[in-house]
């Protein structure tokens, strides 16, 4: 049993979602802060992170948005003077953070225990020579690998190892700065990168080929030990982890083998002396039982978040218990809630992890997959066949991809090349080669995937062929019909394989595929994950549904008191974690009332998808398909749409038209809204205004239509064509080079031009409204102009700067369109504003990506009011004004860009953040202070370079320019910004653009001798030579990992603040204490 | 590939497809959790004669390695030369497999060993059937063909005595002055018999029914089996010798091994709610906090209220309680339910094996 004299815990948790440390640590920490409850332990949480579940009231005691980085934690253990610090549970920031705590003696000086894993062990494990020495003692191979502390070292490391070798950096987070290196010259380059982000860099021989395993484990104070999961990666081991698709449990291997790594890992998390959980990464010969240890993850991962999912074992919870001294014997697993939490999960399903990229919202960026992380977030698929889980996995990624087979054809010009060198696209490439005729043994050869994985996707490819042969849904075998299902056909795809598309609208080419199973018996079955497939009965919620199976494990009760809740699907740009914390708060309300609520979601990364936040938790795909499988079992009141973003937000019609119940507000309302033709009728009805728009389909068209509204233009092609992303074009000449790039204009896909307004505000109405009626409100507001997508932009709430004219006119038409789209529920509006000339450029009838932020500064939860309205509950109207405030909140973005090699850093009307912050503070200066240096700005000690655009751009950072130089920094500047400085008087060094090669001093040079620690690089236009310049100016900042603002109103905002203030003076008050 | 239909006693039937040797067959139909180690299982002599239900749904994957044996006469990967089970049922065999040791498929072993192999079964729904009936009885059936095979019948057959070495066989571990171990095979897998040779004792295998107790010897083992203790009651007797001859040896017991000993300490066997069948069973050693994942496949239990007051429980079940092993309170002589030997399954109990070397 644990010693009692904890009574207060301090965890850290993980900040803004970045690359490579996402959601998953809001599950974790969740979790842990659910353990800690259970005992009556009171908790407090540092994670600047506003829109996660765990920061929000009930979680913690005591929440502090603040960044998690040494100076800010031991402010707050100054403060709270907690007994124990959890650091597991908050990735690579939070294990970083708390090493830096226990060695610059804040732990000891306070008295703090760190419960679980000894930081001694955490240092073992990440401190390469150390983790090499340990595991040589106890006679376990590891990669050889050099520490070295100079590009001269890592150069002779390199030559003594032999080529290929892969270069990593010490301490960091997935894999960033690492890389294969095939030659000296590759080495040059990105060893100096990796020394930019760790002063140890370590070379490794090469095992390029090798499969990668993992393991799971878990271990107690009194040594006992489990491995929870295997996994295997489809792809090799070259390829990280989270950039692979990973099943569980491995299917490669045989007993001996398996049982081999799993004595491996428990020998080695008993010898490194794990208290709760880690992960243990091995490479594992193809062609014999040779290994090695890749690494050790003393901490809650990304892994564990999906071990946990793949198998119900709740990893985090239990670590967290054991860290507070329980047994494995002490505890219960808690999905049969009777037999014991010592345990190893017996699955009887198979889990598809696939990761989720999004390299088309970033110029340049290499699309090359390799040692380092670039996806965005991951699904995982279940099913009883592997063909089921990677098809399901396909189709849930949300890219288009309606399975393995019947895809839009993708165009390669050289199959063996996109073979050899994986990008993103690696699994279509496969699909395509094998229709070329290409054997199993040379896409193997060109791949290294396991060929019983190619087999597999072989597999499919036979049996799409096999229903292409038929042409008449009537003449379709049943069994083939079946087999079809088993292996993981979508009714879409047998719909295209057969030819229905020709023959009529795709939409009821489904439901005629569906009906027609549906008649001959073929019915997808619900079955449990019970963590010991089926060996004990057990009452279990959690769900998958499959066509390998004649029987549900469950019974529905179909009694009219069950809710649905559609999730948000995969982490991407533009929505994730914020429509995790939407769904989970909608579950909340939906049990409150007592009422059945069940959760439709397959994010491992999610607290939605935490079989105890719901009565049901269908961990399945959120298509149209799957959704009426699934509302036809269970027969709810109705189907929550508007809390998970756009993925089910676009089901509204369809799901309208078979009769399913929509709560809140209707499907033709919310079609109104998201048809531009439709809303745009309705606001000129209406009499508010937008934007001048228009939808064209000839060159001429596009011309006669800028010359009426004149440049600068807003421009979207057409997705489906392109998949590129809005532009703006500000002349003649980067239109057509835009359009060119991103797509042909043509009869089909119209692109949609707008008139780009400049300078002008941009100002978000998030809201919930009853039949038609604006109940609760927030308004906030963009620092940046418009032209930075909402979801980079840096918001403030309160609106600060609005003139109250402003504000009422956009009450007055936010109240009317809530009238006439008869809102019932959660919504969002965009406005543009200028001089108090308000436009709106758009409308979502759903939960928006502000609601979490708004909800928690304004301390009035919109999801849980949005939820009581759409369940006919009464709700009262919110009164609160803009005045009662005496603290602002502001959100800001993080971004990942050091992740995706080569992509321009800059700022634009299409989305690129990854992940947000929301900090609170007495005024702007303190909350923006608190917002940037949580997205990892730091506040320079040296020089600034300034490169700041245009005129108006630089005038905008005339001030801020003055006051860096009165706070002594070195001001660098280009050319233009340094003649108007001088001629404004202020003192800077001139240094010249990479074009200018003969001239000194260079910008890069500076900045490579770190004497520049910000930059500040506003982009002028898309000119060529600008965008160059700007380009490697921006890219070399980033893969040096120097701050980078590229925005003038921000940059201004950020510099006013950390010349006013200092981070000494910020208040450290956690969210409670802000009233 | 035919259609295949498993027609359990009670009527339940499940459909599916044949890919092993195609004979209809009858017999105990059981279940087992395991993800991996079909081979193991397969040549587990404890399968004798029964139908193998295979909860995991992917089964295959990796073929199966070489059927070679030891200049010891003992097998290279498998668990004994011959498949036991007369059928494998599993959800969706992979006909196309991958590993760099397989030398045939799942099928082609089956054919050869005319054993036959059904795929497209969902044996979480079938298991969920078995895991409440405790025993039962099954056929499987070739569509194309009418039902004429008799009904498996298990009273009275002794599974032991078909699995059990029919001669006394001696295994030399090569180290000099080794001691001797005689094991009495009641079906014994040959992972145990490796795991003694591993840890240089010589291993003298004798028939079930064998009396040891003239043999010269410093340990005994009583090994695993199938079907229901209360057929080994010479082996019992042996035992019962054994315990009482006044030159005290040690003795080590696994699964059947464990319920003969506690049968011969004088205690009752019973028949558990649901049997143990997978290799994530917590055991705990009873009284301390040392807790093992196992591997275990038995349907029978020691009842821990009848053991005589000289005798005490080694290991628990954490899920149910159950016993899991036991322990002379003064001599030497322990056993445990699962299987140390793993084989397959997990390896943490192996240092059982090192306890009863140190002990000879």
């Amino acid at each position: 049993m644990p010693s009692n004299h904890i009574k207060k815990v301090l965890l850290l948790g993980s900040g803004a979602l970045k690359i490579g440390e996402a959601g998953e640590f809001d599950y974790s920490g969740s979790q842990a802060l659910k353990a800690l409850k259970e005992e009556g332990i009171e908790t407090v949480l540092i994670n600047p992170n506003i829109a996660t579940v765990q920061t929000s009231e009930g979680v913690a005691d005591h929440i502090y948005f603040l960044p998690v980085t040494p100076y800010f934690v031991e402010r707050v253990i100054e403060k709270e003077r907690p007994q124990g610090i959890l650091l597991a549970f908050g990735g690579q920031t939070a294990l970083n953070c708390g090493v830096s705590l226990y060695k610059n003696g804040v732990l000891d000086k306070y008295g703090i225990d760190v419960l679980g894993t000894p930081v001694k062990a955490i240092i073992d494990t990440e401190d390469r020579e150390l983790f090499v020495e340990r595991l040589d003692e106890i006679d376990v191979k590891t990669i050889k690998s050099h520490a070295c502390e100079s590009i001269q070292a890592a150069r002779e490391a390199a030559r003594e190892l032999g080529y290929p070798v892969i270069i990593r950096s010490a301490f960091a987070l997935g894999g960033l700065g690492s890389g294969f290196c095939d030659d000296e010259d590759q080495l040059n380059v990105l060893a100096e990168k990796a020394f930019s982000f760790s002063p140890q860099v370590l070379v490794e021989k090469s095992l390029k080929g090798w499969k990668e395993i993992e393991f799971e484990v878990v271990r107690d104070r009194f040594d006992n030990c489990i491995a929870v999961c295997s996994m295997e990666n489809f792809d090799p081991l070259g390829i990280h982890t989270g950039e692979s698709i990973v099943v569980a449990p491995a299917q490669t291997l045989t007993n001996h083998e398996i049982q081999k790594l799993r004595e491996l890992s428990l020998r080695i998390i008993r010898h490194i002396g794990i208290v709760g959980e880690c992960n243990i990464q091995f490479a594992f010969d193809t062609q014999s039982e040779e290994y090695r240890v890749i690494e050790v993850n003393a901490r809650l991962s990304r892994s564990s978040a999906l071990a946990s999912k793949a198998t119900g074992y709740p990893l985090a919870f239990v670590a967290c218990k054991l860290g507070l001294g329980y047994g494995l014997f002490d505890l219960k697993n808690s999905v049969t809630k009777t037999t014991t939490a010592f345990f190893e999960p017996a699955i009887d399903y198979v889990v598809c992890k696939m990761p989720r990229w999004d390299l088309g919202k970033f110029r340049g960026v290499d699309r090359e997959l390799g040692s380092s992380m670039k996806s965005v977030g991951e699904v995982m698929a279940i099913g009883r066949t592997f063909e089921e889980a990677i098809q399901k996995g396909l189709r849930m990624i949300g890219q288009g991809m309606h399975g393995f087979v019947e895809n839009k054809e993708l165009e390669i010009s050289d199959i063996d090349s996109a073979l050899r060198e994986p990008t993103d696209k690696r699994v279509l490439v496969i699909s395509k080669a094998l229709r070329q005729g290409y054997t199993i043994d040379q896409i193997y050869e060109l791949t290294k995937i396991d060929k019983w994985f190619l087999r597999k996707l072989q597999n499919i490819r036979r049996i799409g062929d096999k229903l292409h042969e038929c042409h008449d849904l009537m003449q379709l075998d049943a069994d083939l019909l079946r087999r079809a299902k088993v292996y993981g056909f979508s009714d879409f795809q047998i719909a295209r394989a057969i030819g229905l598309e020709e023959k009529m609208d795709m939409e009821d080419g489904v439901n005629a595929v569906r009906k027609r199973r549906i008649e001959l018996g073929i019915v997808p079955y619900v079955k449990q994950i019970d963590t010991l497939a089926a060996e004990y009965p057990a009452q279990t919620n959690y769900l998958y549904l499959t066509y390998s199976g004649v029987a549900h494990d469950i019974d529905f009760a179909r009694d009219q008191r069950s809710i649905v809740v559609l999730g948000s699907g995969a982490y991407r740009i533009g929505s994730s974690v914020e429509f995790d914390w939407c769904g989970v708060q909608a579950l909340n309300t939906i049990r409150k009332e007592g009422l059945r609520s069940i959760m439709i979601n397959y994010n491992p990364e999610t607290v939605s998808t935490d079989y105890d936040m719901c009565d049901r938790l269908y961990f399945d795909e959120l298509t149209y398909e799957r959704v009426m499988d699934i509302v036809q079992l269970e027969a709810p009141r109705g189907v929550v749409i508007s809390t998970g973003g756009q993925i089910p937000n676009n089901l509204a019609l369809k799901l309208d038209g078979q009769g399913v119940p929509i709560l809140g507000t209707q499907a033709r309302y919310i079609d109104n809204a998201e048809d531009r033709e439709k809303f745009s009728a309705m606001l000129g009805r209406i009499g508010v205004d937008q934007p001048e728009w228009s939808a064209l389909t000839t060159m001429e068209d596009v011309n006669r239509f800028i010359e009426k509204v004149g440049f600068p233009v807003l421009v979207r092609p057409s997705y489906v064509l392109s998949g590129a992303a809005m532009n703006v074009c500000s002349n003649q000449e980067e239109l057509e080079r835009f359009l060119q790039m991103a797509a042909n204009v043509s009869k089909k896909h119209p692109v949609v031009i707008s008139k780009f307004m400049q300078n002008t505000k941009e100002v978000e109405m998030d809201a919930v409204a009853r039949d038609g009626e604006i109940i609760a409100y927030a308004i906030s507001e963009h620092i940046e102009f418009a032209g930075v997508h909402s979801g980079d932009a840096t918001i403030q709430f309160p609106a600060q700067k609005l003139y109250v004219e402003t504000v009422r006119r956009i009450k007055k038409i936010s109240a009317r369109i809530a009238q006439e789209l008869h809102i019932s529920g959660p919504f969002n509006i965009q406005y543009l504003a200028r001089e108090n000339e308000i436009k709106v450029i758009e409308c979502n009838l759903r939960a928006s990506r502000s609601f979490p932020f708004v909800s928690k500064v304004l301390k009035v939860n919109l999801i849980e009011m949005a939820t009581r309205v759409m369940l006919g509950l009464p709700v009262e109207k919110l009164h609160k004004s803009f005045f009662d405030f005496d603290y602002v909140g502001i959100k800001a973005s993080q971004f990942s860009f050091n992740r995706l090699q080569k992509a321009d850093p800059v700022l634009g009307v299409d989305m690129s953040s990854t992940g947000e912050v929301g900090c609170l503070g007495d005024d702007s200066n303190c909350a923006l202070m608190k917002a940037m240096l949580s997205v990892g700005q730091r506040i320079p000690e040296r020089g600034v370079l300034l490169s700041t655009g245009g005129a108006k751009e630089k005038a905008a950072m005339l001030d801020a320019a003055r006051m860096l130089r009165e706070h002594g920094y070195q001001l660098y500047a280009t050319g233009g910004t340094s003649r108007y400085l001088t001629e404004q008087g202020i003192e800077n060094t001139l240094v010249h653009w990479p074009s200018d090669a003969d001239q000194q001093p260079q910008a890069i040079d500076l900045m490579r001798r770190h004497e520049i620690d910000l930059v500040v690089n506003i982009p002028k236009d898309l000119s060529a030579g600008e965008l160059t310049n700007g380009y490697k100016i921006r890219r070399t900042a980033v893969d040096l990992n120097i701050p980078l603002l590229t925005n003038s109103r921000l940059a201004a905002a950020f510099i006013q603040a950390f010349c006013t203030i200092k981070p000494s003076d910020l208040a450290i008050k956690s969210w409670e204490e802000y009233k | 590939m035919k259609k295949v239909t498993l027609l359990l006693d009670d009527g339940t039937k499940f459909h599916g497809t044949s890919f092993g040797y195609e004979k209809p067959v009858a017999g105990e139909v059981v279940f087992n959790t395991a993800m991996m180690g079909y081979p193991e299982s397969l040549t587990d002599p404890s399968y004798e004669g029964q139908i193998m239900v295979m909860t995991y749904p992917l089964v295959g994957n990796y073929g199966v390695p070489e059927l070679s044996t030891e200049p010891n006469g003992l097998t290279t990967y498998m668990e004994s030369p011959s498949i036991h089970p007369r059928a494998i049922v599993v959800t969706d065999y992979s006909a196309e497999y991958s590993h760099w040791n397989a030398k045939q498929s799942l099928a082609e072993w089956l054919k050869s060993e005319q054993v036959v192999g059904v795929t497209g079964v969902d044996t979480r729904e079938l298991t969920k059937v078995l895991r409440e009936n405790g025993v039962m009885m099954g056929k499987i059936l070739f569509d194309d063909e009418p039902d004429n095979i008799p009904t498996a019948e298990y009273e009275g057959v002794n599974f032991v005595e078909k699995v059990s070495c029919k001669d006394i066989i001696t295994y030399r571990s090569g180290k000099p002055d080794a001691k001797c171990v005689v094991l009495v095979d009641c079906g014994v897998k040959e992972n145990i018999i490796r795991c003694l040779l591993i840890r240089g004792v010589d291993v003298v295998r004798v028939p079930w029914d064998y009396d040891f107790n003239d043999l010269e010897f410093d340990g005994l083992f009583l090994a695993n089996g199938p079907g229901n203790p209360d057929i080994c009651e010479t082996t019992v007797e042996n035992i019962r010798k054994f315990l009482a001859n006044p030159v005290v040896r040690p003795c080590m017991g696994i699964c059947m091994g464990n319920q003969l000993l506690a049968k011969a300490a004088g205690a009752k066997i019973y028949k558990l709610k649901y049997g143990h069948r997978s290799h994530n069973q917590p055991v705990r050693q009873a009284g301390t906090t040392h807790c093992y994942i196992t591997s275990q496949n038995h349907g029978y239990a020691v009842d821990d209220t009848t053991l005589p007051s000289d005798w005490e429980p080694l290991f628990v079940n954490m899920n149910d309680g159950s016993n899991e092993g036991i322990r002379h309170k003064r001599n030497p002589w322990f056993s445990a339910q699962f299987h140390p030997e793993a084989c397959s399954g997990p390896v943490d109990a192996e240092d059982l094996f090192d306890k009863l070397v140190k002990l000879l």
